[in-house]
Formats: structure tokens, sequence, C-alpha cells
């Protein structure tokens, strides 16, 4: 039990130091490193709630491909940061205070939940029901329950994908590209053509 | 010593105040503001699934896997305006944004 909270403690901590440094630090790059850094401990704090199956998701989602894709575009963009730094300074203590309020407030309205809500005579965190392994629960009910919604989250990832692609996608003007159709709709007709020149005069276009 | 749910509540509480923060502060980097975005579903996906564990009910971990699949498309048609948006203006000042038209 002892290990379990010097476990919880180590995860929050390093979640909450990156993330405020995801927000704070000056060079985006580092803040994608310190993005990363904090979805791998809130994996672990998913893996201390017995949910094994979304923190493998959250690692191999988050760290193996959207953060890869912040880093790809935070590289490709050739962009002055320090510049859209400015500003840090004054809404710094505002920010702060507002931040402050709203965390105290959701804090103590989450531990008045916690001690008389629903789950508040639930002392320990669900692990493996009736024999059955996190991912088997997850399943069982992801396709009878909510076979639909799952579907609908594939199409939304579809949508998604189609939608990038068309953003990021141009026809460069002056590249001749290879255009099969017109190639494969040429016939002997249309692919020459005879022309009678007049002896000394040449061809002029 | 023990780790109630009060304790992953004040986590996530704490991770969703950042991500506001992180929108306040940083006005201008849309990239950063879109990091932001991504720490705030992070701080509900904690919450759905620290319910899940304490009411012994699988349901809240399927709801954070909808969040997470929703966060992921959005994080990639957010990246893919920027990109587009950068090449046509040359930068990525989010003050720039006002002058979008059609």
């Amino acid at each position: 039990m002892a290990l379990q909270a010097i476990a919880f403690y180590l995860l929050a901590t390093v979640t909450i130091g990156s993330g405020l440094a995801v927000v704070s630090v000056r060079n985006p790059v580092h803040s994608v490193l310190f993005l990363i850094l904090t979805f791998f401990s809130a994996a672990g704090l998913f893996l201390l709630l017995g949910a094994e199956f979304l923190a493998m998701l959250l690692v191999v989602v988050y760290v193996g491909a959207v953060a890869v894709l912040f880093l790809f575009v935070v590289m490709m963009l050739d962009v002055d940061f320090g510049a859209l730094k400015q500003g840090f300074a004054r809404y710094a203590p505002v920010g702060a205070f507002v931040g402050g309020i709203l965390a105290i407030e959701m804090i103590i309205v989450a531990t008045a939940v916690a001690r008389g809500g629903a789950a508040s005579g639930v002392r320990e965190p669900m692990s493996a029901l009736g024999g059955l392994s996190n991912t088997e629960t997850i399943g069982r009910v992801l396709y009878t329950d909510y076979v639909y919604f799952f579907q609908a989250a594939g199409l939304v990832l579809l949508v998604a994908m189609i939608g990038a692609i068309v953003l990021t996608l141009r026809h460069k003007p002056g590249v001749r590209r290879q255009v099969i159709a017109d190639q494969v709709a040429r016939n002997a007709q249309s692919g020459m053509r005879t022309v009678q020149i007049k002896p000394g005069e040449g061809m002029g276009e | 010593m023990t780790i109630g749910l009060s304790h992953y509540l004040a986590v996530a509480a704490i991770l969703f105040t950042i991500g506001v923060f992180g929108i306040f502060v940083n006005r201008k980097n849309i990239i950063v503001i879109l990091m932001s975005i991504e720490l705030i579903l992070l701080a509900v996906n904690i919450n759905l699934v620290a319910f899940s564990a304490y009411l012994h009910d699988v349901v809240g971990q399927i709801f954070a896997m909808f969040v997470l699949t929703v966060a992921a498309a959005e994080a990639a048609v957010g990246l893919a305006i920027l990109v587009t948006f950068f090449r046509n203006r040359g930068g990525i000042a989010v003050d720039d944004a006002a002058v979008m038209k059609g």
C-alpha cells in the first residue's frame, strides 16, 4: 500500500510539473517533449487505477503518433518563437490568479464528490472483475453495447484523415505530372497529324 | 496513507487548470494553445478513468477511449489548418487570423 502511495505521488508530481513546463518553457520543441513526459506519467497513473488497456493506448497513440505529429509541425514551420512569447509576463499574474481560484474550487468540489458521492463507500479501485482482464472487460462492453459509437469513432477518424489531407495537399504550378488517363485515351488519330510543307518555306507555328 | 478517488480528481483538476493557464498566457502561439487543449482533454480522461475505477464500472474507460479518438482527430485537423495558415501568411501569429476572409 505504501509502495502504491509513493508511486502515485511520484507520478502525480511528474505529471503536474511537466504539464507546467509545457505551457511555460520558451522553446516549443522542449514543450512537445514535456508533453510526451506528461502523457507518459499519466499512463502510469492509469496503470495504478487498473486501466491497463487505456494506459497502453495513451502511450501508443500520444507518444507514438500525436506528439510526433506536433514535433514534426514545430520543426517544419520556420517561426520566430521568441516574438510569440511576448506578453507572457503580462498575462501570467492574471492567469495564475484565475487558474488558482479555478483549481481550488475544482479540488473542493472533487473532494466533496469523492467523500459524499456515489463512489464514497468504495475504498479500492477496480481490479480484474470476475476473473476477466481489463482488456477483455472493455472488449465485451465496447463491441456489444457501444458498437455503433465505436463505428462512429472510426468515421470521425476517417473524416479527420481526409480533412487533413485535403487541407495540406497542393498542386504546384509548372510541374508536369503523368496523367495516365490521357495516355490511355490516346490513339492513332489524335496522336499524329500530317502537315503539308511547301518547299523552301519550312514550318511556321 | 491510502490513495483515494479525491487524490486522482485533484491531479485532474490541477492539470485542467494548467491547460487553461496555458491558453491564457500563450495567446500568440497557437502550437502551445493546441498542446494546452491536449492537456485539458488528458485531465478529462483522468477524471473518467478514476471514476470508472472507483465505481467498478468499465463504461468510463470506454468514454475515455472516445475522448482519445476525438482528441487525436482534433490534433490532426488543427495542425493541418496551422500548416495551411503558415503557407498562406508566412507566420503563425494568432492575431493575423483576424484578417482571414471567406
